[in-house]
């Protein structure tokens, strides 16, 4: 059994007397024990959304969520909202992307790690601040004890995200969130935290989702790679295999559009044409079909299925890229 | 970070022989995680090693030097930069001074406020109040008491009143602005639409209202009048804040830890709230004062002629005997002016410092 298995996953934000948004369509994926899954795609495409909707967190009012989180066989939208709260922090870690605007403001570091080990593993107060001085030293966090009694502006940006990372994983989570953990850092904290969080996952045997516009980030940590278009899955493969040969004209143009040191001096970058608004609703067509350059008549005539590949991915394409790249 | 202990370079010049020193970033913050299975204890054991004795003690002596003893609070830190401010400065001293007269008026007080006193009452006629003599400073009042003793002993009211006030105004307004914030939909509706009736009054209509209300008028009527107009305020500020605080990073994150709802609106939502509610207090004590004095100066305060109070000294002697001794409306004036603006400035200065877009 398959630890977290999202199928047909749909968000359709809707407003009163507005057209319903559909934000995340018929999404499926699956995450293995200890496997490293990518959700990839620019903003917008529903990867952010995907992931509060997994952990429960969309508001009540305004959306409806449909199809089934299967974590370890239970289904996480069909829970009771305090059973779901039993879940969320022991069970499920997550990560946000601005670890500033995360942390409370008005309360020291060490009694927000302590917190989620007194709520999940019933600790008191000063046991639970031992373990997280523990946890704060796991993280590669210096002087840990003067940090427990620190705020959260007191401390530097990689600092604060390395302290998030030790409050998602106080409880030993089985699964843990990333939500862009690396994108409100500079790039050499952004290389330290990756590196952090790949040799957590390794040694704790944590399933990690990392959700990402970065292809560097998903070149350096995922197993398995799953590029969102659009709120729909375009195409998933391993991370070699979707390197090496990406099938999808989007996931192609994404790796093209990478900037490299090889390049020929004044050679401009390429580009993929248009942006996230010059899109069709999947039920008349591909969504990506006014940007794609591999465009043919099949394209608005519905939406492409999604079909397993010969590599053992699967791809929602009706004219695959067939050339290879080269590895950026 | 400017803490020179995580500077590199600070303690001595780079040497070729400490290949160890971090080439880049600091030597004790977010050094990339070494091999995995190693403790982050024994990476920095190993690495510390390598720098050299010479150096740790370096490192040690600046540790030492730069030590602070710990975490900043939001209010700590606010409070230093209260120090810093003339405008702030001014406030308090003019609070301290006025606390300072109101719990020790007994001690400086030369005479009794309410006795009578021979010397005054043999002058006191219709058109004629005794002004200053040598044992009164600030002569007599319309009935022959020392002035000076009861603009002190006033001041026992007028703090008396602003901080029962404010306080009663203070605990209803939170508690109901922290209702409606953190149950929002109906229930905030519901406050929200009765705040809004409240605030359509005029603020001081609404008190003398409420006083002529009770039967009897007593300080408390007062007390209680000046305590529910300043409710709406605290509670529409107080929810807008936690509104805000329930859409925001810190929350969520809360969320999906699994923090009970209870625990993330009283320790989450409610604490980051609470700032513009503190720094309204100290406004509302000001307002709190004018009010209060304002009832009693229209003869809707305590109905007791023995008890001093600047409200009423301003509205019955004073007016009265204007034209006979104005002093008998100037002095409680003066008072009540200087007080309130010293509770304002001081208010002001603690939004300003209070305010997390001034912090460094």
């Amino acid at each position: 059994m398959s630890l977290l298995d999202v199928r047909d996953l749909s968000v359709v934000f809707q407003r009163r007397g507005e057209r319903p948004f559909t934000a995340v369509d018929q999404v499926s994926f699956t995450v293995e024990p200890g496997q490293t899954v990518g959700l990839v795609g620019e903003s917008g495409c529903g990867k952010s959304v995907t992931s509060l909707a997994v952990m429960g967190l969309l508001p009540k009012r305004g959306n409806r969520v449909t199809g089934e989180v299967l974590f370890e066989g239970t289904d996480l939208l069909k829970l009771r909202p305090d059973d779901l709260r039993d879940r969320r922090g022991r069970d499920i870690g997550m990560i946000f992307q601005d670890p500033l605007s995360s942390l409370n403001p008005v309360i020291p570091i060490g009694v927000q790690v302590a917190e989620v080990l007194e709520r999940h593993r019933g600790m008191d107060r000063r046991k639970a601040l031992r373990e997280a001085r523990e946890l704060l030293d796991a993280v590669g966090i210096p002087d840990p004890d003067r940090r427990l009694t620190e705020f959260p502006h007191q401390i530097s940006g990689g600092m604060r995200q390395r302290a998030l990372i030790a409050i998602a994983l106080a409880c030993k989570p089985r699964l843990l969130i990333a939500d862009e953990p690396t994108t409100a850092l500079d790039v050499t904290i952004q290389a330290q935290i990756l590196t952090l969080l790949k040799q957590l996952v390794d040694e704790t045997g944590t399933a990690l989702i990392m959700i990402t516009h970065d292809l560097g980030v998903v070149a350096g940590l995922c197993d398995t790679v799953n590029v969102l278009y659009g709120g729909k899955v375009v195409e998933r493969a391993a991370r070699h295999e979707l390197f090496a040969r990406p099938r999808h004209p989007y996931t192609h143009g994404l790796l093209n559009s990478v900037p490299r040191l090889d390049s020929v001096r004044g050679e401009r970058l390429h580009a993929i044409r248009g942006s996230v608004a010059d899109n069709i609703p999947w039920v008349e067509g591909c969504a990506f079909a006014p940007r794609c350059d591999n465009v043919v008549d099949a394209c608005l005539d519905g939406p492409p299925p999604l079909e397993p590949t010969a590599s053992g991915g699967d791809l929602r394409c009706n004219n695959p890229v067939s050339e290879e790249v080269a590895v950026p | 970070m400017t803490d020179p202990t995580t500077r590199p370079g600070v303690g001595k010049p780079r040497t070729g022989d400490t290949p160890t020193d971090q080439p880049a970033g600091n030597p004790t913050e977010d050094r990339p995680a070494g091999q995995a299975g190693e403790t982050p204890a024994q990476r920095r054991e190993r690495s510390l090693g390598r720098l050299g004795d010479r150096k740790r003690a370096r490192l040690d002596e600046l540790a030492r030097a730069t030590a602070d003893p710990g975490g900043v609070s939001l209010y700590r830190d606010a409070l230093r930069r209260l120090r810093r401010n003339p405008v702030a400065i001014v406030g308090a001293v003019i609070v301290g001074l006025f606390v300072l007269v109101a719990i020790f008026a007994p001690l400086i007080a030369p005479h009794d406020p309410v006795q009578r006193f021979d010397e005054l009452t043999r002058d006191l006629t219709v058109d004629s109040i005794p002004g200053a003599t040598a044992g009164h400073p600030f002569g007599s009042d319309p009935l022959g008491r020392d002035f000076l003793s009861r603009m002190i002993h006033g001041s026992r009211q007028t703090l008396f009143v602003g901080v029962l006030a404010t306080l009663i105004g203070l605990t209803l307004g939170v508690l109901l602005g922290a209702i409606a914030g953190a149950f929002g939909g109906w229930v905030d509706v519901v406050l929200m639409r009765l705040t809004d009736v409240m605030l359509a009054l005029p603020s001081l209509l609404l008190a003398i209202t409420l006083v002529a209300m009770a039967s009897r008028s007593s300080q408390w009527t007062v007390i209680f009048a000046v305590a529910i107009v300043s409710v709406p305020i605290f509670a529409r500020l107080l929810r807008g804040s936690m509104l805000a605080q329930r859409e925001s990073d810190h929350v969520l994150a809360a969320r999906a830890l699994g923090v009970k709802e209870r625990n993330i609106v009283l320790r989450h939502m409610l604490p980051n709230s609470l700032t513009a509610v503190i720094v309204q207090a100290t406004l509302t004590f000001a307002v709190a004062i004018l009010d209060a004095a304002a009832l009693s100066f229209l003869g809707l305060g305590d109905p007791d002629i023995n008890r001093a109070e600047w409200g009423l000294m301003l509205g019955v002697d004073g007016q009265r005997y204007f034209e006979v001794r104005p002093e008998l409306a100037y002095y409680p004036a003066l008072a009540i002016i200087v007080v309130a603006l010293g509770f304002t400035l001081l208010g002001e200065a603690m939004r300003e410092a209070i305010d997390p877009k001034n912090r460094r």
